[in-house]
């Protein structure tokens, strides 16, 4: 063949401008949807803290450790709520933590047989898929009532602790406290059984293999080669605990005066917001938006300590 | 020989093989089973106690109608309630619109992180940036498309609409399917990618025609979960898209409120009449049926390209 | 009496071994006496499960989902499989050494006190860490960072580390699963060596693809093969003869041995 007649069968040899032009475009396109997240991020950020200006500037640090919200009066502090939120998600956390490590653990390791370990595990995730709205129907509904005879029993026998103080009324902390470990115990679970997964089997053999039981193995070779993926987890669950919405505010009672007790009806910024938000006018809405940023903060930190803690703690192996 | 008889005697092992249970040894073993498996079997009781709840107590009560009639406001009949037919529609728009924003926003991300970034600092900001905004409390995407959208009429003078509803609901999704874009296009092996550009096709072609279908299952899946996250939040959703009474029809339906079920189920919940809180278990059961449906697909998409790779 | 004495010496006995995955049968009717205080090698083409049938020894299949064993193993008069056997009890004397380097990841003295540890050793660690380091010709290396990571060290190095970690809750039997096979010849020689040692105290039975090693290292061979045989889903592994390694290498029995000493198959 001449070279000549085989330059012709080749018509797009040479790249037209047109190819350029949807390469470089679709370049420029890809990257721009990437940015979109930059933007929604800046763009939440910026709505936020400009809504929350005036309240801003009228209380300062204040509001952190005022705990009246008393939307007659004009008057705002946010420490309820904080204070709600902290306390909700710290506790319903440390009781979440170990139910769904060791569910985790239960669910991996050999003791009992593999579908029984499928079983669960699915049904698990299945729990992560139910709404947090259903969630809260169900609090109230179904889960207050039947707690409320033990609660009361607790405030009765142990009135003399501040946390236990106040009668139940219903809606309250402490059922707030229960329904998130109930919505935190799949996200936990999950990222736990992935966690313990990655681990190679090779250490588990290794351990093994000198002789050490099944819980000596968990919990001086696996665990701690699981740790940075767990701690991660943990850490998510508490951001998600501090941001949800719905459950909590279904159930949490709503109010504005503070109480100590986890016994009485309280609040948390999410639920705040989730209540108060639509109806709200003049400087409750910067109050509300000013508790919203405390909220971003919040969650941002320990998002971030997350991010940093799994790869702080990675084992190499 | 002598040394290791002494070394021996230093272990304090028991003399036989035999299985002895009250060993401090097994004892602990046993006991720490024993905790497993309780911590496991509280961590499912609620979700049996949940679902069964919500079959018997909102399958019990579903019908026809109420799947296709509207709700009642609540204390104008004291005994029907109505039905929840525009709130399962209003889920569907409002998830149809969301996922409309975020799939080709997030797809397009993904690409550009995982095909064309070379791990600059942008793209470490955009990954960092996609974890925290998918820990961003979603009532927080709900007050700033309020504070955008809403409050600002920025739609042709419309306040409250479904359009604002599912703009909130694709800031929720899109990190989810930016990461699964992302992640399953790096499973793509880079001999693909050689192979194609090799031969002398585009990078647009390449990654239209070889790497993106390569990676179609995970991203499938990615997107049907965050779907299925979507449609069943409120947050979101109470003070962008509210809620309606009515069908959404007409030009200016997605420039109105709308209803959803998750709104429907919060709202209705909250009444003191037992008809709408009746109600609210019939939505719940459906939702939730929905969801899980959803959650199977995921599943089923994923088991697919498993055995595909085998 | 001479028979007497030879039955005295075998440290573990299988007896019509067979072990199955599922529907899966690996190995098939192994009769095999293994003699105390000797270096027994299990040789042969891969698949044929003469992998699995070290693992049965210390009951590490047990890890393994639907592994079963039929048959025998006796181990000093016990039966290894029978229900009131505790098997951690079983891999506290019989050791194992595996294919790929597997420290933890903790220190190299951790690695090797943990196990000690959990023997209930009562005696000084330090010396402990000390010899078995030592005994495992891998001192030298380690010495000067001992609260450094084990995977700080190199492949080679982490072996014996592992071989380290083993014989350090002096165990009466150590399995080797090709210990070598992911080393660079320089260690393997020092492995090699070092089972020499290592076989004044303790019986050792190592799998390995490595005629040359078998022949350099063992007493004993037990040499496997796998065929396609009745009743098994694809081949089933089993024995084909078991003698000194003198005799197999140099004057097998049976003519598979002599094609795979041969080099003919494998």
């Amino acid at each position: 063949m001449v070279e000549s007649e085989k330059k012709e069968l080749f018509t797009l040899r040479r790249r037209t401008s047109s190819e350029k032009f949807i390469d470089n475009g679709f370049k420029y396109a890809a990257l721009s949807m990437a940015a979109m997240v930059a933007i929604a991020l800046f763009t939440i950020f910026i709505v936020v803290l400009e809504g929350s200006f005036e309240s801003m500037s009228q209380y300062g640090l204040q509001f952190l450790v005022k705990s009246d919200w008393d939307p007659v009066t004009d008057s705002y502090g946010a420490f309820t709520a904080i204070y709600g939120t902290v306390v909700t998600s710290i506790l319903s956390l440390l009781i979440a933590v170990p139910l769904g490590v060791g569910t985790a653990i239960f669910i991996t390791e050999n003791i009992i047989p593999i579908w029984w370990r499928n079983i669960i595990g699915i049904l698990v995730e299945l729990l992560a898929a139910i709404p947090s709205v259903v969630l809260g129907l169900w609090a109230i509904f179904v889960m207050e009532p039947a707690l409320r005879p033990l609660l009361k029993q607790l405030n009765i026998s142990f009135s003399w602790i501040p946390f236990l103080s106040t009668e139940p009324v219903g809606p309250g902390m402490a059922p707030a406290i229960l329904i998130l470990v109930v919505m935190l115990l799949p996200i936990i679970t999950a990222i736990s059984r992935d966690s313990l997964n990655q681990v190679p089997s090779k250490l588990r053999e290794a351990a093994y293999g000198i002789g050490a039981s099944r819980w000596s193995t968990i919990f001086n070779v696996i665990i701690p080669a699981a740790i940075s993926g767990i701690a991660g987890g943990v850490l998510l669950a508490l951001g998600r605990a501090m941001g949800e919405t719905m459950a909590v505010t279904m159930i949490i009672g709503n109010s504005n005066n503070f109480s100590l007790s986890l016994l009485a009806p309280g609040n948390t910024i999410a639920a705040m917001l989730a209540n108060q938000f639509g109806e709200a006018d003049g400087s409750q809405v910067s109050s509300l938006m000013f508790a919203a940023f405390i909220l971003m903060i919040l969650t941002l930190n320990v998002n971030i300590f997350a991010q940093w803690m799994v790869r702080r703690l990675s084992l190499k192996y | 020989m002598d040394n290791k008889h002494q070394l021996e005697k230093l272990f304090q092992r028991s003399s036989d093989l035999l299985y002895h249970p009250y060993q401090k040894r097994n004892l602990i073993s046993s006991s720490f089973n024993f905790i497993a498996a309780l911590f496991s079997a509280i961590a499912i009781l609620p979700l049996l106690l949940l679902i069964s709840y919500v079959i018997i107590k909102g399958g019990s009560q579903l019908n026809l109608a109420i799947l296709t009639e509207l709700p009642e406001p609540p204390g104008d009949d004291l005994l029907g309630s109505g039905g929840i037919g525009n709130a399962i529609i209003g889920t569907f728009i409002v998830t149809t619109l969301a996922a409309l924003i975020a799939v080709p926003i997030g797809i397009g991300g993904g690409i550009y992180l995982a095909e064309f970034s070379k791990g600059g600092n942008f793209s470490k900001f955009i990954r960092f940036g996609t974890n925290v905004l998918s820990g961003v409390p979603s009532i927080i995407a709900g007050v700033t498309v309020y504070g955008v959208v809403v409050s600002t009429k920025l739609f042709f003078g419309s306040s409250f609409s479904a359009l604002a509803g599912g703009i909130a609901l694709s800031i929720l999704m899109l990190p989810t399917v930016i990461k699964t874009t992302d992640e399953g296009l790096k499973l793509v092996s880079d001999d693909l990618r050689r192979a194609s550009l090799g031969i002398g096709a585009s990078k647009f072609i390449t990654i239209t025609q070889i790497t993106l279908p390569s990676a179609f299952t995970p991203i499938a899946t990615g997107i049907v979960l965050a779907i299925a996250r979507a449609a069943g939040e409120t947050a979101p959703l109470i003070f962008t898209a509210l809620f309606s009474f009515y069908w959404s029809s007409g030009t200016d339906a997605l420039l109105s409120p709308i209803a959803s079920l998750s709104v429907l189920i919060y709202n209705f919940a909250l009444e003191p009449y037992k008809a709408q809180n009746e109600l609210a278990w019939v939505a719940s059961f459906v939702l939730v049926i929905f969801l899980l449906t959803l959650n199977i697909l995921a599943r089923w998409l994923t088991g697919m390209s498993e055995k595909r790779r085998t | 009496m001479p028979t007497d004495k030879r039955v005295n010496q075998a440290c573990i006995k299988l007896e019509n071994v067979s072990i199955s995955y599922g529907g899966f049968e690996a190995v098939r009717n192994v009769y095999c006496d293994i003699p105390k205080g000797k270096v027994t090698a299990f040789i042969g083409p891969s698949g044929c499960g003469k992998s699995t049938l070290l693992r049965s020894i210390n009951r590490m299949n047990d890890l393994i989902e639907n592994c079963t064993l039929k048959g025998r193993v006796i181990y000093e008069g016990n039966d290894l499989y029978q229900p009131n056997i505790d098997p951690v009890e079983v891999r506290r004397r019989i050791g194992m050494v595996f294919q790929q380097p597997n420290p933890f990841p903790k220190s190299i003295y951790e690695n090797i006190a943990y196990g000690a540890r959990i023997n209930g050793f009562t005696g000084n660690m330090c010396q402990l860490v000390e010899n078995s380091l030592r005994k495992a010709a891998v001192w030298e290396e380690c010495k000067d960072k001992l609260n450094e990571s084990g995977y700080s060290l190199s492949g080679g190095q982490q072996q014996r580390l592992c071989i380290a970690r083993t014989i350090a809750v002096q165990p009466d039997v150590i399995l080797m699963d090709e210990p070598c096979s992911a080393l660079d010849p320089i260690s393997t020689l020092k492995i090699e060596e070092m089972i020499h040692e290592l076989k004044k105290t303790f019986t050792i039975i190592i799998v390995t693809h490595n005629m040359q090693q078998a022949l350099r290292v063992s007493d004993m061979t037990a040499f496997f093969n796998a065929e396609v045989q009745a009743g098994g889903s694809g081949k089933v592994g089993y024995l084909v003869e078991f003698n000194s390694t003198q005799k197999i290498f140099n004057s097998p029995t049976q003519k598979a041995t002599q094609d795979y000493v041969a080099g003919r198959f494998g």
